[in-house]
C-alpha cells in the first residue's frame, strides 16, 4: 500500500532524528577519544 | 505569562489528524533561529581561532557546535515566550508556533534540551568557564532581553545586545580557558553595532513594534531621535572597530577593511541621520550585515593565513 504524504512526512522526521543521533554518537565518541589523548599527554 | 494568551492552532489532546499543521523537522529547525545562529557560529569562530593556542579539532568542532546549538536552543525559547506578539505581527506570523505548526510546549521543551545539553557538554569536553559563559548567554538573552526588557524599555536592544556579543568570547574561552581584554574588545564591537542594526531595522519595522506594544526606539521616541542614536552609536562604533589594529591585535589587512568599510558605514549612518526616507535606514541595515561579518572575516584570514 503506498504511503500517505503524512506518513512520508513522519518518515523523513524519524530519519533526520536518527542520522542526528548517530552523528552525535560518532562525535561524542572521537571527543572522547581526543580527550583521553590529550590527558595521555598531560601525562 | 505571555505565551497563555495564545491559542495553539495544535492542542494536544487533539486527535492524530493529518494535515498542514503536522510539525516537519524544517519547522523545529526554524525555531532555532539559522541565521541568527549563523552569525553566532561565525563570530564564535573567530574568537576561537583567534585565540593563542591550540585545540584539537574534533574538540573545537564539538565546542562550536555547543555554542551554535546554545544559541539555537535560545531562539526557541524567545518563540516560546514571545508567540502572542509573534502571531500579531507581519514579519513574524509565519513562524512555526503562530502558524500553528508546533505547540508553545514543543519549543520551551526544546529550548530546555537544547540548553542544558549544550552547557553540560560544553563543560564536560571543554571547560567549565565556557559552559558558565554559554549559560550566562543564554539565560541572558531569554530572561533579561526577552522576558524583561524587550517589552520594557526602549534600551532593550542596548542592553539585550550583550547576548549577541558573547560568542566570540566563548570562543576565545574554549581555547584559552580565560578571558582577557582581546575577547572583551570583539565583545564590544558586537555590542556597538547591536544598536544601530537594529534600530535601523526597527525604523522601517515601526508599525509592527508599535501595534504589539514593543517599545523600540522609534516607537517611544520618535524617527529623529533614532536616527540621531544610530549616527552616535555608529560613531563609537567604528573606532572601536578600527582599534584592534591600533593595539596589535590584529594586522593591516583588518585595519584596511575596518577603516575603509567603517567609513562607509559612517557615510550611511550621517544619510540616515540627515534623511527621512526609509530607503537610508534600508540600506544601513543590510550593510550593517556585511561590515561585521566583513571586519570578523578579515581577523579570520589574518589569524589562519598568519598574517597577524
Amino acid at each position: 500500500m503506498p504511503l500517505s504524504e503524512e506518513h512520508k512526512k513522519r518518515r523523513a522526521r524519524n530519519w533526520a532524528i536518527a542520522a542526528v543521533l548517530l552523528a552525535l554518537v560518532v562525535l561524542f565518541y572521537l571527543a572522547s577519544i581526543a580527550k583521553m589523548a590529550g590527558a595521555g599527554d598531560a601525562w | 505569562m505571555s505565551d497563555a494568551m495564545f491559542a495553539s492552532a495544535r492542542s494536544s489532546d487533539a486527535p492524530e489528524a493529518f494535515d498542514d499543521t503536522q510539525p516537519r523537522v524544517v519547522d523545529y529547525l526554524a525555531l532555532l533561529k539559522p541565521r541568527v545562529m549563523s552569525l553566532v557560529v561565525f563570530t564564535g569562530v573567530v574568537g576561537l581561532v583567534a585565540a593563542p593556542g591550540s585545540i584539537n579539532p574534533v574538540l573545537a568542532v564539538l565546542a562550536i557546535l555547543c555554542i551554535a546549538v546554545g544559541a539555537g536552543a535560545s531562539g526557541a525559547l524567545n518563540m516560546w515566550y514571545d508567540a502572542d506578539i509573534d502571531a500579531r505581527m507581519k514579519r513574524t506570523r509565519g513562524r512555526p508556533i503562530p502558524a500553528g505548526r508546533l505547540t508553545d510546549g514543543d519549543a520551551l521543551a526544546l529550548g530546555i534540551g537544547l540548553s542544558v545539553g549544550s552547557v553540560v557538554v560544553l563543560g564536560l569536553f571543554i571547560n567549565v568557564l565556557s559552559a558558565a559563559l554559554l549559560a550566562f548567554t543564554i539565560a541572558f538573552y531569554v530572561v533579561v532581553y526577552t522576558m524583561w526588557l524587550k517589552r520594557r524599555t526602549a534600551q532593550n536592544i542596548v542592553i539585550g545586545g550583550a547576548a549577541g556579543a558573547l560568542p566570540p568570547v566563548i570562543g576565545w574561552a574554549v581555547v584559552t580557558g580565560s578571558v582577557t581584554w582581546q575577547p572583551l574588545l570583539l565583545f564590544a564591537i558586537i555590542f556597538m553595532w547591536t544598536p544601530p542594526h537594529f534600530w535601523a531595522l526597527s525604523l522601517f519595522a515601526k508599525n509592527d513594534d508599535e501595534k504589539v506594544g514593543v517599545p523600540m526606539l522609534p516607537v517611544v521616541a520618535g524617527l529623529r531621535e533614532t536616527r540621531k542614536q544610530i549616527l552616535i552609536y555608529s560613531l563609537l562604533l567604528v573606532p572601536l572597530a578600527v582599534s584592534p589594529s591600533v593595539l596589535g591585535m590584529a594586522g593591516l589587512l583588518y585595519g584596511a577593511v575596518s577603516v575603509i568599510l567603517g567609513a562607509v558605514f559612517l557615510g550611511l549612518a550621517w544619510r540616515v541621520w540627515r534623511g527621512d526616507d526609509l530607503v537610508q535606514p534600508r540600506r544601513l541595515f543590510l550593510f550593517s550585515i556585511l561590515y561585521l561579518f566583513a571586519l570578523y572575516a578579515a581577523l579570520l584570514v589574518e589569524k589562519v593565513v598568519g598574517l597577524s
